[in-house]
């Protein structure tokens, strides 16, 4: 019996095909995944969100739209109130009389940037400082895993306010390395982030340092770096890809409160929250500038969410909807 | 147990600890700005920054400084004064405590209600529309900014601005000693805002979790032996089902006792989170540094209960 024979009897019980074929773990998850309709609805949803954001500038001079910082103040009216939408504005004007299309535009490559960057970030340092701790245990696992606890006893969102705030004085912060704006944001909700990463790879870690074919690798001479590198990680590739899904719809949450609250993004530049927090003094009189960010918002988070659901479900077949 | 609960009483000691010398680090050591310049506000004279870094100790060593600061937490329960208006601290968080906790209790009864209802309803009745119905709000309510939720529920219901005037709006709050029905009409909507989330999450994690343990063998021996459904949803299955949300509900109301920021400044509720909102607007960072060490103070207490209530409703766990 031939490898290839042997897993595809392994696998193929589970198919109703007559002939027997043998399938990576990728290409079952990639079935799994192409039934779930829902998913891949969400996740065109993205891709579109992805192409209008780095589309702006084009979209915008297409539909003659005035860009994310012009103010018109003969967009207010005579007592200073935003007009709504309108053929010129179709989403309506702030405040300022800008723009509220181009400003959600404008809001969109902010918050996936932000979002993206920071949870890589996260992702990266939580899955190397995880497996270092729990693939060498001692001091360094000890050292870690109480920095993660220590972590882990403050409040998500009074902590990132705290290192916001803190970085939000006009020299920046960590002598001047990090300025405010996106810098500071991505940089809190990366150190927030790491520990969750961190906690779910060492467990998985653990668990996978004690396999055969660990063992089997060590027996043929292979260096620690090429076990971890080329053994464990591999197979962290799910876990990871899940949780990442799971904690980039978090961040753009994060992203747009810590905007909400004033020590985000910082004006001129378009932000989802930070527009709502602008939209709050008028928005019994000009609900438009308050709808459209937030709703954008909502889609966006929702569309990762059930992506992430729709991961979930791929990767992991037993959980069951 | 009494021995676990010792053991884990000095583990929070060390903890405390650590979490102060972070604070420390975050708001002495990060921060590129200088302290006294905040402090001095639009005063610029430099004979009076230089007064200011003197009365602040702004000219010691780092090490000298942090030890000021372990010393007046430790021993006074001293976290500093207000820049703004030289107020303390401790007493400016705890004259706000009472909306927060009233806040973070009230809307923690609503989201437990409303998540554990939902998810018995939609694991019982799963697949049905009923079920596809409330799992897809409650995925909606995942996604929704909290700060906006409390935003359009103010222009639906408020009773200044709203289209169907129902409820108190923004910034009507009264202690509860006060005038105990005002406090409860004012509280309503903030409950609903903040718990939407928090339900949703509960109700999803309790569906799945429910769906899980029914399959287990030990309720279909149970529905074997002739039990009633109701019996075996709720005695059987229910019962181990529910553990988790236990530890969850412990740990969100931790959190949510450092400040509910976002309701709070949406509807204007005179808070511990309110009161850091504020401080940040006016750069006022011994307020944030206060609030963040105390919201980290709950968090450290209720993980401790949350674990021994665990032990106590789980008797699959033991304690060494």
């Amino acid at each position: 019996m031939s490898v290839e024979t042997f897993e595809a009897a392994e696998t193929g019980g589970l198919t109703s095909e007559s002939a027997v074929q043998a399938r990576t773990p990728w290409q079952l998850f990639w079935r799994r995944l192409r039934g779930d309709r829902v998913a891949l609805a969400a996740l065109a949803f993205i891709v579109l969100l992805v192409l209008v954001a780095l589309l702006q500038a084009p979209i915008r001079s297409l539909l003659g739209l005035p860009g994310p910082n012009v103010q018109n103040p003969a967009a207010l009216d005579v007592f200073g109130t935003p007009t709504g939408p309108s053929a010129e504005h179709p989403f309506g004007v702030d405040t300022l009389g800008r723009d509220v299309f181009s400003r959600v535009l404008a809001g969109a490559a902010v918050s996936l940037q932000v979002a993206l960057i920071s949870t890589g970030i996260a992702v990266a340092v939580g899955t190397l400082l995880g497996m270092l701790a729990a693939f060498y245990g001692g001091w360094v696992d000890t050292t870690f895993s109480r920095m993660a606890d220590v972590l882990l006893a403050f409040p998500v969102l009074l902590l990132a306010l705290g290192i916001a705030a803190a970085c939000s004085g006009a020299e920046g912060c960590a002598g001047g390395l990090i300025q405010p704006g996106i810098g500071t944001v991505v940089f809190t909700i990366a150190f927030i982030n790491w520990v969750f990463v961190f906690r779910i790879i060492r467990g998985q870690t653990l668990s996978l340092r004690e396999k055969e074919y660990v063992e089997a690798s060590r027996s043929l001479g292979a260096s620690n770096r090429r076990i971890i590198f080329r053994e464990i990680l591999p197979n962290l590739v799910a876990p990871i890809i899940v949780y990442a899904s799971l904690l980039i719809p978090q961040n753009i949450l994060l992203e747009a409160a810590l905007s909400f609250l004033g020590v985000g993004v910082q004006p001129p530049q378009a932000s989802w929250g930070a527009m709502i927090a602008d939209a709050v003094t008028v928005f019994d009189t000009a609900w438009w500038f308050m709808f459209f960010p937030g709703t954008a918002l909502l889609l966006t988070v929702l569309a990762f969410n059930l992506v992430g659901d729709g991961l979930q479900d791929a990767l992991n077949p037993r959980s069951d909807r | 147990m009494t021995h676990y609960i010792v053991r884990r009483l000095l583990w929070i000691v060390v903890l405390l600890f650590f979490v102060s010398t972070l604070t420390f680090v975050v708001f002495y050591l990060l921060p590129s700005t200088d302290p006294a310049l905040l402090r001095a506000g639009r005063s610029s004279d430099p004979e009076v920054i230089e007064a200011i870094r003197v009365q602040l100790g702004l000219n010691d060593p780092m090490l000298v400084q942090y030890w000021n600061y372990m010393k007046d937490i430790v021993l006074h329960f001293d976290f500093g004064y207000s820049y703004v208006n030289n107020a303390e601290v401790r007493d400016l968080i705890l004259d706000r405590l009472p909306a927060t906790i009233s806040l973070a209790v009230g809307a923690a009864v609503v989201w437990l209600v409303l998540g554990i209802g939902v998810g018995v309803i939609s694991a019982v009745f799963r697949r049905s529309l009923v079920d596809r119905l409330a799992m897809g709000g409650a995925l909606l309510l995942v996604s929704a900014p909290v700060y906006w939720l409390g935003l359009v529920a103010l222009l639906l219901f408020a009773n200044d601005i709203g289209a169907f005037p129902l409820f108190e709006g923004s910034g009507s709050y009264v202690p509860l000693t006060e005038d105990p029905a005002q406090w409860f009409a004012s509280l309503i909507m903030p409950w609903f805002v903040l718990s939407a989330t928090f339900a949703a999450i509960y109700a999803r994690l309790l569906r799945a979790n429910l769906i899980e343990t029914l399959s287990e063998d030990y309720i279909r021996t149970a529905r074997a032996k002739g039990l009633s459904e109701r019996r075996v949803i709720f005695k059987h299955g229910l019962r181990s089902a529910i553990t988790p949300i236990v530890t969850l509900a412990g740990l969100d109301i931790g959190v949510l006792l450092g400040g509910a920021i976002l309701t709070e400044t949406v509807f204007n509720i005179p808070g511990v989170g309110r009161l850091s909102y504020d401080a940040i607007t006016r750069g006022d960072l011994p307020i944030v540094q206060g609030t963040v060490l105390f919201g980290a103070f709950f968090i450290v207490v209720l993980t401790l209960v949350v674990d021994v209530v665990y032990a106590k409703l789980d008797p699959r766990v033991r304690y060494r």
